[in-house]
């Protein structure tokens, strides 16, 4: 049951990022991205990630596409965007999808066990055990609570990384607005 | 399949075909009563032809919609522009599944039904279609797909009003949403939960939230407003300026389709001031509607019902009281005012939760909710009558010397001092 709805969201997901390259009107590939997101959310939701779910729901396919179709709209770019099409264009991608290519083989060979195993040789910045006693995760979920058992190792073991993080995006934010404002 | 998983899977069907036939029913007569209503505020009849007393009217628009020619504007994005009336459509929709309608009922039965097997079921039954544990959280997420509808309506439909309503609603939707979903962090400091259910049991247990946490309650309210592009935020449609702005090409049952999920989100989003603020389905001063009686879960429906209903009431009145906000202040309504209210009122809210806790020592939630309501109830006069200053309660009022009434009533006639307007 759970293995055929995964599939169901899974070619949906395939597809519909295929066929946002394939498309030659910007708003249609922007449309199928959205349907990629989407069934990415549905994936996690399968996975018993509800929040990461709802989240991707909520800022992807919410906010940033709807960010992207806004933009796409403005600009009204018609259908003569095939500048990439030339031959330059197709080896620049074959170079690029021969790296990600390559770098799939890589993740390819990381077999759960082996990653387990160079986690547990690794030297452990922080003892993943205390964030993630075993079980904890589905036991929240169970109890409906999913957001405290993403908020718990989140605010307690792993803040300070979380803080750099939203530094890093508070960097962004200044960035974009100093590129937009010609005078602060 | 065991009979315990059939068991479920019948009650689910059962209340999805209910809840939806109920949720379009509903809507179709709400348009009735935006109709009703606006007539009665305007000391008119309203339509009171079709049926008794105009009760048949919806289904005559229906009908009409339905035969209706369907057009298409010239060069227009033939596939995108059938799809638009379907993706508002279709969230609005999806929403009325995850909120609780009613206190849990204790159900139990064994029976066999011929070839289809034993069905069984034991305990309490949430009156919701989906007892999602990720909560508001779905509706915000969902409730933000609707843009798309009308997004790809602006612009498949290759007009300019249409492309202008449909950039309106996009940036507008963006900016409120944010300020939404700020509004309602409050709600989950409060309660430690996203779950609808967790949420009104909190609120069984202590104060309704509008009492604690007034500012979320107005924030979200106002931002409900925006999201559903109803007045006077309505600059999508603002048919003074863009003629009816996204839906201007569209022809029956598409437009139709626009229509039934503008009403369908104003039904959520008074489901959700009921659900979030109001106690939903919470009868209050007692604790005896969570026994999962029968009666005691009709009665709990009927409360959520009129909680419900005087919101969907509400959103009606304003819009035929208020004018349209301009488009500059909608926007600086949003980011400038709402925004930094609800990012202050976070800590404001968090920081009294753990002075209460950690230092005080409270630990009765009602205590605390007590608390909480004090601190609201100065913030809100804080807000409201001093940092203010004419942003939100007199919103599209020029800054400028106010006119007065005697120079209203007898412009020539002159000024008489001592009858200004108070401010």
């Amino acid at each position: 049951m759970e293995s055929v709805v995964f599939y169901i969201f899974a070619t949906a997901a395939v597809l519909g990022g295929v066929m946002c390259i394939l498309q030659r009107s910007p708003v249609a590939s922007a449309l199928w991205l959205m349907s990629t997101m989407f069934s990415l959310a549905a994936l996690y939701v399968l996975l018993g990630a509800e929040l990461i779910g709802a989240f991707q729901v909520l800022v992807y396919v919410g906010a940033v596409l709807v960010l992207f179709l806004f933009v796409v709209m403005l600009l009204n770019l018609g259908q003569r965007s095939n500048d990439l099409r030339g031959p330059s264009g197709i080896a620049a991608a074959l170079v690029i999808a021969g790296l990600l290519g390559i770098e799939l083989l890589a993740v390819w060979r990381y077999t759960p066990s082996r990653l387990a195993a160079e986690v547990a040789q690794g030297p452990a910045m922080l003892d993943a055990s205390a964030a993630f006693p075993a079980g904890q995760a589905m036991r929240q979920a169970a109890a409906h609570n999913v957001v405290q058992s993403v908020a718990e190792p989140l605010f307690r073991t792993y803040l300070i990384p979380f803080e750099i993080t939203s530094v890093l995006l508070l960097a962004a934010l200044v960035g974009a607005v100093v590129l937009a404002k010609r005078r602060i | 399949m065991n009979p315990e998983l059939k068991g479920y899977m019948l009650l689910s069907v059962i209340k999805m075909l209910v809840v939806f036939t109920v949720v379009l029913v509903g809507v179709a007569l709400l348009t009735l009563l935006e109709r009703k209503v606006s007539a009665w505020m305007q000391n008119r009849r309203g339509p009171n032809r079709v049926g008794w007393g105009g009760l048949l009217q919806p289904a005559a628009d229906g009908l009409k919609n339905i035969l209706k020619e369907e057009t298409f504007p010239a060069e227009a994005n033939r596939l995108l522009f059938l799809l638009a009336p379907a993706m508002s459509f279709i969230p609005a929709l999806m929403l009325s599944a995850v909120i609780p309608f009613a206190a849990p009922l204790r159900l139990d039965f064994d029976f066999t039904a011929g070839p289809l097997g034993r069905f069984v079921h034991h305990g309490l039954m949430p009156m919701v279609v989906a007892d999602v544990p990720v909560g508001f959280l779905f509706v915000l997420a969902i409730s933000s797909m609707g843009v798309y509808g009308i997004a790809l309506a602006g612009w498949a439909s290759n007009s300019k009003y249409s492309l202008l309503g449909g950039l309106r609603a996009t940036a507008q939707m963006i900016s409120y949403e944010v300020a939404m979903g700020m509004s309602l962090i409050p709600v989950l400091l409060l309660s430690g939960n996203v779950s609808f259910s967790s949420i009104i049991l909190e609120q069984s247990r202590t104060l309704w939230f509008v009492l604690p946490l007034f500012l979320s309650f107005f924030i979200f309210l106002v931002s409900g407003f925006a999201e559903t592009n109803r007045l006077p935020f309505d600059l999508p449609e603002a048919e003074s300026e863009l003629i009816a702005g996204y839906h201007s090409e569209y022809s029956a049952m598409k437009f139709s389709m626009f229509f039934i999920a503008e009403y369908a989100n104003v039904v959520t989003v008074s489901a959700m001031v009921a659900t979030l603020f109001f106690g939903g389905w919470d009868v209050p001063f007692t604790r005896a509607d969570e026994s999962g009686v029968w009666y005691w879960v009709i009665l709990s429906h009927l409360m959520f019902f009129a909680k419900t209903f005087f919101w969907i009431f509400f959103i009606m009145w304003i819009r035929w009281t208020l004018p349209r906000f301009r488009y500059d202040q909608l926007m600086a309504l949003g980011w400038k005012f709402l925004l930094p209210v609800a990012l202050a009122y976070i800590m404001v809210i968090s920081g009294a939760i753990y002075a209460l806790e950690h230092l005080a020592g409270v630990t009765s939630p009602l205590t605390r909710a007590m608390a909480l309501t004090v601190v609201s109830l100065v913030l809100g006069i804080l807000v409201f009558r001093v940092l203010d200053r004419g942003v939100i309660v007199s919103g599209s009022q020029p800054r400028r010397q106010r006119l007065e009434p005697d120079l209203l009533r007898n412009p020539l006639g002159g000024r008489t001092d001592g009858v200004r307007v108070a401010s």
